[in-house]
């Protein structure tokens, strides 16, 4: 059974629907993230959780108890934000103590937990100072040290390391992560960056305008990306637009090319508009011509040199695919405006769901 | 440019004059109550007057009093005007500068009819429940200052979070305002209460028409009877307020340092 429930969760300000229908059974000692765009509801439902906002329907489970209408202050979780917000007046050590003290610890405990916390988080010489003498990314080991102390049952993070220059973000990021999994703590982690929520999370909830777009492990929603959104949103994706000339083998014109797609292509109808994605990774600036394999014709639109790698946007006529190469200093990269032609496999042609207008 | 600075220079000359022509004019004549020398002799009297000492220290103990009563009605509200309500804000803001505007002698007569000895209430029925009458009193009219300076303090912190971040830890209320809120409040709290203490130290109207013994009343009392004495306690009190001035000044410094990096 899940640990924590969120079932059909919604929430509403006045008129304005935030967040809808929110279903998720998360599992004990799970890492899940909220992904999605700013404005989207993840820190509205993250909040709910944490017990800030309350639902305007649906319930919210932790272990055995309905928490739905619990103050935060009885829910027993740990919260972590953006800003830090550790508290001005108090020492390193005596913001980890807080929640312990709260809770009527006796000093000896209290002591010895600050001291493991900050072992933790690595600061162990920190404790007497004062949170305006630390870094950023201190700052926030001491907010998470000061969230876990009182062994919470669960974590929540809003974008924790937004605020953070991208070095730090990096390494705070695994820290993170691997303090997590030492304590089997289940955790839900905020954030807009598909790259964070790829390296750190067993699972992803993407999310778009109120709603769960998809939910599955890292490499399945970047690989398998069920919807227009979810494959924009998570890595960089070509898609290409074209009319489906014949459903059931997923033949499809593109700008006045024929490919196949090999996946979601199980609704498909003779005559519609739809959109694959395809990863820049799958497509190979050659004509590797095979029966599994699609070979399109175009011209070269835009060279990135990115260093070991190189990006190459091909134009056809309105659609653009771009593919990385692999710097090979012995191979000088092709030249803007010259003819192109890329292949890639049918599997890698994922179509998405939804029919569009012509 | 040139003659702007001038009318500048000129203007800052008038303003100093006009302020201390007439203080240095007091502190000469609080010094000349022996003929032909100066001497502290009317400083001596006032501060041998053993009712000198008791309204002294009679207002400083009601200056105290009101500090408590401000803080403890200007922290909550303005804490939970600024996480819960802030549509209110500017209504509090109006009722909080109306002490401003109503002269002090409507509030007493205000008083004296809701609390006579004859009322529901009969706060002047005795010299103790006056004494509260008057310490809320103040603390109305201090009010402004007080939650002013309070509310600038909630300012420079992040209220909201800092109150979840304590939540989500397990904090009551209570616990927030008093361990997390009000600490870091500290020096917008003095320096509102300094401001207290000086107008309190200081106020005529509220003590006379309640007639309790304090420093205002005794004031004027020396003021109508004796020449050089009441200079001599213009001059104390004058000092007293400006120390507690200075030391706002001194702890307002001290604390930002200290709270450089939070905002
Ligand atoms: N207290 C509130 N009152 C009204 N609207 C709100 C409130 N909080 C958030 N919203 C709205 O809810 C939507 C989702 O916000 P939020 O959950 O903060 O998004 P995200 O964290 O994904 O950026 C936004 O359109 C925001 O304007
Ligand atoms: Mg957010």
């Amino acid at each position: 059974m899940s640990f924590l429930d969120i079932q059909e969760v919604r929430k509403a300000y006045g008129a304005q629907l935030v967040v809808h229908e929110f279903n998720l059974p998360i599992a004990q000692g799970e890492f899940v993230s909220f992904l999605g765009p700013s404005g989207c509801g993840k820190t509205t439902m993250l909040r709910m959780v944490a017990g800030f906002e309350t639902p305007s329907a649906g319930r919210i489970r932790i272990g055995d108890e309905d928490v739905t209408h619990l103050r935060p202050n009885q829910r027993n979780i740990g919260m972590v934000f953006q800003a830090y917000a550790l508290f001005p007046n108090m020492t390193v050590a005596q913001n980890v103590a807080f929640g312990l003290k709260i809770a009527g610890k006796p000093k000896a405990e209290i002591d010895a937990r600050v001291a493991e916390m900050l072992g933790i988080i690595k600061l162990p010489q920190l404790g007497a100072r004062y949170p305006y003498q630390l870094s950023g990314g201190q700052q926030q080991r001491v907010a998470l040290a000061r969230a876990l102390a009182p062994k919470p049952k669960v974590l929540l993070l809003d974008e924790p390391l937004s605020a953070l220059d991208a070095k730090i973000r990096v390494s705070l990021r695994d820290e993170i992560r691997s303090l997590q999994r030492a304590l089997g703590i289940t955790t839900i982690f905020v954030t807009h960056d598909q790259e964070e929520a790829l390296s750190i999370s067993d699972r992803i909830v993407v999310m778009n305008e109120g709603r769960i777009e998809q939910v599955g492990t890292p490499f399945e929603v970047y690989n398998f990306p069920r919807t227009r959104f979810v494959a924009s949103f998570v890595g960089t994706l070509n898609l290409l637009r074209g009319k489906v000339l014949d459903a059931a083998s997923g033949r499809i014109e593109v700008d006045g090319q024929q490919i196949f797609a090999g996946r979601g292509i199980a609704d498909l109808k003779t005559g519609e508009i739809r959109s694959a994605a395809l990863r820049p990774e799958a497509v190979t600036l050659a004509a590797t011509s095979s029966a599994d394999r699609n070979v399109m014709h175009g011209t070269i639109d835009e060279v990135h040199f990115l260093g070991a790698v190189i990006r190459i946007r091909v134009r056809f006529k309105d659609n653009l695919i771009s593919l990385d190469t692999f710097n090979n200093p012995n191979i000088p990269p092709p030249v803007r405006g010259s003819a192109a032609t890329v292949s890639f496999a049918r599997e890698d042609v994922m179509v998405l769901e939804g029919a569009e207008a012509a | 440019m040139k003659t702007s600075r001038l009318g500048a220079w000129i203007a800052v000359i008038i303003g100093a004059l006009y302020f201390l022509v007439p203080l240095a004019a007091t502190v000469e004549f609080s010094l000349k109550k022996r003929r032909g020398e100066y001497s502290f002799d009317a400083y001596a009297v006032v501060l041998q007057d053993p009712r000198f000492l008791q309204s002294f220290s009679y207002s400083i103990s009601v200056a105290i009093a009101t500090i408590v009563v401000g803080v403890l009605i200007a922290v909550p509200t303005a804490y939970v005007i600024r996480l819960r309500l802030p549509q209110l804000r500017p209504f509090v803001e109006f009722v909080t500068l109306l002490p401003l505007v109503i002269p002090a002698i409507v509030i007493v007569f205000g008083y004296l009819r809701l609390y006579n000895s004859s009322s529901w209430l009969p706060f002047t029925s005795s010299a103790r429940a006056t004494d509260l009458l008057l310490v809320f009193g103040y603390a109305t009219l201090a009010l402004p200052y007080m939650y002013r300076s309070v509310d600038t303090g909630l300012r420079a912190i992040d209220v909201k979070t800092l109150t979840e971040a304590a939540e989500s830890l397990g904090a009551s209320w209570w616990t927030i305002l008093f361990r997390v809120i009000l600490p870091n409040v500290r020096v917008a709290v003095l320096s509102g209460a300094f401001l207290t203490f000086a107008i309190v130290i200081g106020e005529f109207t509220l003590a006379s028409l309640l007639n309790r013994p304090a420093f205002g009343p005794y004031l004027q009392n020396i003021g109508a009877n004796r020449a050089y004495e009441p200079s001599a306690l213009a001059i104390i009190a004058f000092i007293v307020t400006w120390a507690c001035m200075g030391l706002i000044q001194v702890i307002g410094r001290g604390a930002r340092g200290s709270s450089a990096g939070t905002r």
